[in-house]
């Protein structure tokens, strides 16, 4: 488990979380919280931004994450806490004095200038010597592969050609942090990918620290050395992404990164658990005995054996060929269970399965828990989509959109930002 | 396929057309006719001819229409900037404020100008009132530009609003973010982002302001600026030849005016003026 949930009373010191080994950490925020027209947005965080790394803020639309991205910036200022750069307090200081840079959501270029003028600005502000300053545009424009496009105008650039200069614009000046806000939503998918790579490879180039904001966990977990998992203006989780993934902190964090089966159930003593009736061996320890807890199950850690052979048995509402797996929901006793399987099942299969102690992960009770549970829901959108005689009544034709969506899709993807 | 849709185009299109033709075209040739012939009808330029009669007329109202597009920008940039700045449901009440003049008409306005301007007027009441010496406004140049600049400030403020309203706030951000004060922000960023509207606002009052005859009547006693002339010509000496004349010349030289104008902005191509 993550040592960085820090819940803190009030008055409290931070328990400041330590800097893993290394690097120094170059931003730190301390109890910070901000409340905006007595709405709080973030709530007593604090966490470190070690110097080199890539950290990714993730976490639904209003969470929290763009706001402590512009806390940094010094677009924001905390209510209450401290931010710190390089052990040095930063409120107060303002944006442009700050070290960090921003590339913004919707790029924010300057319409009048030119691209070579667009990536000079930072430099002409600081009243580089022309000399330097041409050197310096040069190999920006070079990095980030817009060799030929000097002279054009912002208007007439693509999204990702303007989500370059914006990139170019940013790094040119040497920043220690750069800080990014959802850089990459507005770009297609195809696009979208390899600007990650690219990223990615910019920032192990120049070694600087990245932050970045994003509401899609593929994304983060692609991307990031760390993420940082907020909801409702607190941390849930700060972690690598293997941590993250594979030992979620609470039902939010399982349900947000990946596809998760979350069900209740109660430690009967260390590495003994029960849920959907049974009792299975885990590797969990440390809870109190008979505690009772939220069991993350994910689809792609499931075994299909046969109907009966093994724990859990049930019979096959929906399945979806996805190209590498199947994606089965399975009702055991009214729950449904999500699987991903390569194994071909149809619709009325009866089926059984088996989970691996290791692929239990038990977790805390938290207020999150009964939010997030199967795939009922999942399996009656799928229904209507995948039998074609299906017609929708009519008072439902304005709701058709809301329903041709998967449910990460509709929780993650169908925001557009905050 | 094509030539249906432009066809339908060019239906929506025709009112427009015909209204450009019948209120600018016509009037322009018309204009361009009585320029070029005398009384009888007979070509000539010698129209034309007499404007060496009038430069000092023209000069002067290039002038007194200069200095006051000048002091409107200067009042009105700052003010369409701090506009711009305030919270939506503000701005909509200023703007309201800034135009409710503009309802009222000029003529009206000129007049209650006059009241306040004058030898016995309000403001000289107010200085003998505080038992200051007594200034002479009326029937001066000062007199006359105070009037332009009252009646078309709005023309300025509200193109240069308008684009200013328009330059988005995470653009002004990324500004601080690269390391720039308030000051380089202005000077870098809202600045050259705000010359469209400063050129369509020069041209909404530089035009009126040289053309104008009835707010140098009421406000400059006997001075005469190009629009009394043109106006004496066809309302007094039913001369409409010459008339037409000098109102050629004066389009010809406002077009000058604001041609060089937009050489010097580095956006000509972007600018909505003429």
């Amino acid at each position: 488990m993550s040592e960085n949930n820090v819940i803190l009373t009030e008055g409290s010191k931070a328990l400041e979380p330590e800097p893993p080994e290394g690097n120094e950490a170059i931003i730190k925020l301390k109890n910070i919280s901000v409340t905006f027209d007595g709405e709080t947005i973030l709530d007593n965080i604090s966490f470190s931004i070690k110097d080199g790394e890539f950290i990714t803020l993730l976490g639904p639309s209003g969470c929290g994450k763009t706001t402590t991205l512009r806390l940094i910036g010094g677009f924001v200022d905390p209510t209450q806490g401290e931010v710190y750069f390089d052990n040095k307090l930063l409120n107060g200081v303002p944006a442009h004095k700050r070290q960090v840079c921003t590339i913004f959501q919707r790029y924010a270029l300057f319409p009048h200038l030119n691209v070579a003028e667009n990536i000079a600005f930072g430099l002409r502000v600081r009243k580089t010597p022309k000399k330097e300053l041409a050197k310096r545009v040069r190999e920006a424009i070079k990095l980030v592969g817009l060799k030929g496009f000097e002279r054009r105008k912002i208007n007439t650039l693509s999204g990702g050609q303007q989500q370059r200069v914006a990139i170019a614009r940013a790094i040119v000046t040497e920043p220690k942090v750069l800080l990014l806000d959802e850089p990459l939503a507005a770009l297609d998918l195809k696009l979208r990918k390899d600007m990650q790579v690219e990223l990615k490879n910019i920032q192990q180039r120049l070694g600087i620290t990245f932050v970045f904001v994003t509401h899609d966990q593929e994304e983060a977990l692609s991307m990031s050395d760390r993420i940082v998992v907020m909801d409702g203006g607190r941390i849930q989780q700060i972690g690598t992404p293997q941590d993250i993934y594979n030992e979620p902190e609470n039902a939010f964090v399982a349900d947000f990164i990946g596809e998760s089966n979350i069900l209740d159930g109660v430690m009967l003593e260390d590495y003994k658990c029960r849920f959907a009736g049974r009792v299975f061996d885990c590797v969990d320890k440390g809870f109190e005995q008979g505690e009772s807890v939220d069991i993350v199950i994910r689809p792609e850690d499931i075994k299909v054996i046969e109907h009966g052979a093994g724990e859990i048995s049930g019979i096959v509402t929906a399945s979806t060929f996805k190209g590498v797996h199947y994606e089965v929901i399975l009702d055991v006793n009214g729950f449904k269970w999500m699987i991903q399987t390569t194994a071909c099942i149809n619709v009325g299969d009866k089926i059984g399965i088996t989970i691996a102690p290791q692929d239990i992960h038990v977790m805390k009770k938290s207020e999150y828990s009964g939010k997030f549970g199967d795939y009922s829901s999942f399996s009656d959108e799928m229904d209507y989509i995948s039998d074609p005689t299906y017609v929708a009544p009519e008072k439902l034709n304005e709701r058709e959109g809301e329903w041709i969506v998967s449910p990460a899709e509709a929780e993650g993807g169908a925001e557009s930002g905050e | 396929m094509n030539n249906k849709k432009s066809l339908g185009a060019k239906l929506v299109g025709a009112p427009y057309y015909l209204w450009a033709a019948i209120f600018t075209v016509v009037p322009i040739c018309i204009v361009m006719y009585y320029s070029f012939t005398d009384s009888n009808g007979n070509f000539t330029i010698n129209n034309l001819g007499q404007i060496g009669a009038y430069m000092d007329t023209f000069i002067l109202s290039i002038c007194l229409g200069a200095v006051a597009t000048a002091i409107c920008l200067v009042i009105a940039y700052p003010m369409a900037f701090i506009i711009s700045q305030m919270p939506a449901s503000k701005q909509r009440i200023v703007l309201i404020l800034v135009m409710l003049p503009m309802w009222i008409n000029l003529l009206l306005r000129t007049y209650s100008l006059m009241n306040i301007l004058e030898d016995e007027g309000i403001i000289n009441n107010i200085l003998s009132f505080l038992n200051l010496p007594a200034i002479h406004l009326i029937n001066t140049k000062t007199a006359v530009v105070i009037g332009m600049v009252y009646n078309f400030l709005p023309y300025m403020i509200l193109p240069i609003y308008t684009v200013m309203s328009r330059i988005e706030t995470p653009v002004l951000e990324a500004s601080k973010d690269l390391g720039s004060n308030w000051f380089q922000t202005f000077l870098r960023v809202v600045f050259p982002l705000s010359i469209p509207g400063i050129m369509s606002g020069i041209t909404m009052v530089f035009v009126p302001s040289v053309s104008t005859f009835y707010i140098s009547q009421k406000l400059g006693g006997t001075m005469e600026l190009i629009g009394d002339t043109i106006d004496r010509q066809f309302n007094r000496n039913n001369d409409f030849n010459s008339g037409a004349a000098l109102s050629f010349i004066l389009m010809i030289m406002i077009f000058i005016c604001m041609a060089v104008m937009n050489k010097f902005s580095d956006d000509g191509e972007e600018t909505i003026v003429v």
